[in-house]
């Protein structure tokens, strides 16, 4: 009987004294946890695509109930979201900024070439690790996609080479500006329409040469805005948002056309 | 300290716990596409390994060892690797919450990992005194770290290869485990010839 007794003694004990270390454990040493942070958790679209500025949905939970962060920054969940934040905040909040992807780039095919036969994996990741990609201009689009695949919402397509965001269905998370290898797309506020479509910082001439739509740098636009919203700085005209008027000027000034406007 | 050395070396380079005895290939597959997960994943296995062995080692040999129960090792040994998991989980989230934000995700994953038991079995099989445990433990985490961040370099090449459609996926990273294990090949006799 003592072969079996001892060894199920000894479990039995080593288990007890396990359980109840852990129980005295859980019970003395618990952390607890904000009632609030877990239904501002709740509230969050769970995303975890960080246009907040935080890592993650858990983080800017932990954030809001500590009172460090504003209710309006989750971009995905929009309003409805910012209102239920601001509900259990107990605080009023002001509308979210919803924002909106611009790829800052219009090479098109008919306006730039390629230079090489590429004929490694269709992705611009892998595409950029050659000479920063296939294409003539080398801060240009490649147009493999790596942004369509990013987007969950079917928003970006490509056309005619380019990516192209399709304003009614981008939410905004940011996911396709992280995807792009050459950083081309930026987040702008819905309420904006007008963007530089060109990232090439090449000499005027230089960058002519390679693409038709690409911005010169010639500063035309630069003088002619009437709010003084636009600075060219490394030969690429960029729009400063908080100046900016969507009135246009700079898109009937610009000799390339680089810069465009998009009716939202 | 020259056995002390042949056991490092070994378990880091010619017996590494990933590439050579196969074990905790579940989180060496699961956890290598990014190389930060990766190494925060390693570091959680070193600390569970090193905590583990140094429970489990008095346990054999002032327990089981001396009332004739060598046999009970492996359930033993699982049910207090597991609940030392769970009591370093508490602990860290209570008094290390940076540490614990870092490895919190990885813990859990860890309790029931293969590499963590084998290293404690291990210790027994070989008859490793305490300090050539902790050795051994600290060592085949390390091993384990340098296989994970060595695979998540290989893995992110591997993510932007275009392999034919039925390699996609799992089967291609096998393949590419397999072969930074045969280059591992290369470390064979290293270790006897350097304390030769």
């Amino acid at each position: 009987m003592e072969a079996i007794f001892t060894p199920v003694i000894i479990l039995v004990v080593t288990g007890l004294i396990s359980s109840i270390v852990l129980v005295v454990a859980a019970k003395f040493m618990a952390v607890k946890v904000d009632q609030k942070q877990l239904d501002l958790r709740e509230a969050l679209p769970g995303a975890n695509c960080g246009a907040c500025g935080f890592a993650g949905c858990d983080e800017y939970a932990a954030k809001l109930a500590a009172g460090e962060a504003e209710a309006n920054q989750c971009v995905p969940g929009g309003a409805a979201v910012a209102q239920r934040i601001g509900e259990i905040l107990g605080v009023a909040v002001d509308n979210v900024e919803a924002q909106c992807a611009v790829v800052q780039c219009n090479g098109c095919s008919s306006a730039t070439d390629t230079v090489m036969d590429y004929q490694g994996p269709k992705t611009c990741a892998a595409c950029a690790t050659f000479f920063q990609g296939s294409g003539a201009c080398k801060f240009g689009c490649m147009g493999y996609g790596d942004c369509v695949a990013a987007c969950q919402y079917n928003a970006i397509d490509l056309v005619n080479g380019v990516a192209q965001v399709d304003r009614t269905l981008c939410v905004g998370c940011g996911m396709c500006a992280k995807a792009c290898p050459h950083g081309l797309i930026a987040m702008v506020s819905v309420s904006k329409t007008v963007a530089v479509l060109c990232s090439n910082k090449d000499k005027g001439a230089i960058s002519r040469k390679v693409c038709k739509n690409s911005c010169i740098g010639c500063k035309k636009c630069e003088r002619s805005c009437p709010s003084g919203a636009i600075k060219v700085t490394d030969n690429l005209a960029r729009i400063d948002y908080s100046l900016c008027t969507n009135c246009n000027t700079c898109v009937e000034q610009c000799p390339t056309g680089a810069i465009h406007t998009s009716a939202c | 300290m020259k056995e002390i050395l042949v056991i490092l070396f070994t378990v880091i380079l010619t017996q590494n716990a990933c590439l050579s005895k196969f074990l905790g290939i579940c989180p060496f597959l699961g956890v290598s596409k990014k190389l930060d997960s990766a190494v925060g994943m390693s570091v959680a296995v070193i600390f569970v390994m090193a905590m583990a062995t140094a429970v489990t080692w008095p346990i054999y040999t002032f327990l089981l060892a001396p009332n004739g129960l060598e046999y009970m090792q492996t359930i033993v040994f699982i049910l207090v690797i597991a609940a030392l998991v769970q009591l370093v989980e508490i602990v860290l989230k209570k008094y290390v919450p940076a540490l614990y934000r870092a490895l919190g995700i990885y813990l859990p994953l860890i309790t029931t990992n293969c590499a963590v038991l084998g290293v404690t079995i291990l210790n027994i099989d070989n008859q490793y005194n305490f300090l050539e445990s902790m050795v051994n433990a600290v060592g085949t985490g390390v091993g384990f770290l340098l296989a994970m961040v060595l695979f998540a370099g290989v893995r992110s090449r591997v993510e932007v290869s275009d392999p034919p459609k039925s390699f996609q996926g799992i089967p291609i990273t096998l393949v590419s485990a397999a072969i930074v294990a045969v280059s591992f090949l290369g470390f064979g006799g290293i270790v006897e010839n350097l304390f030769a």
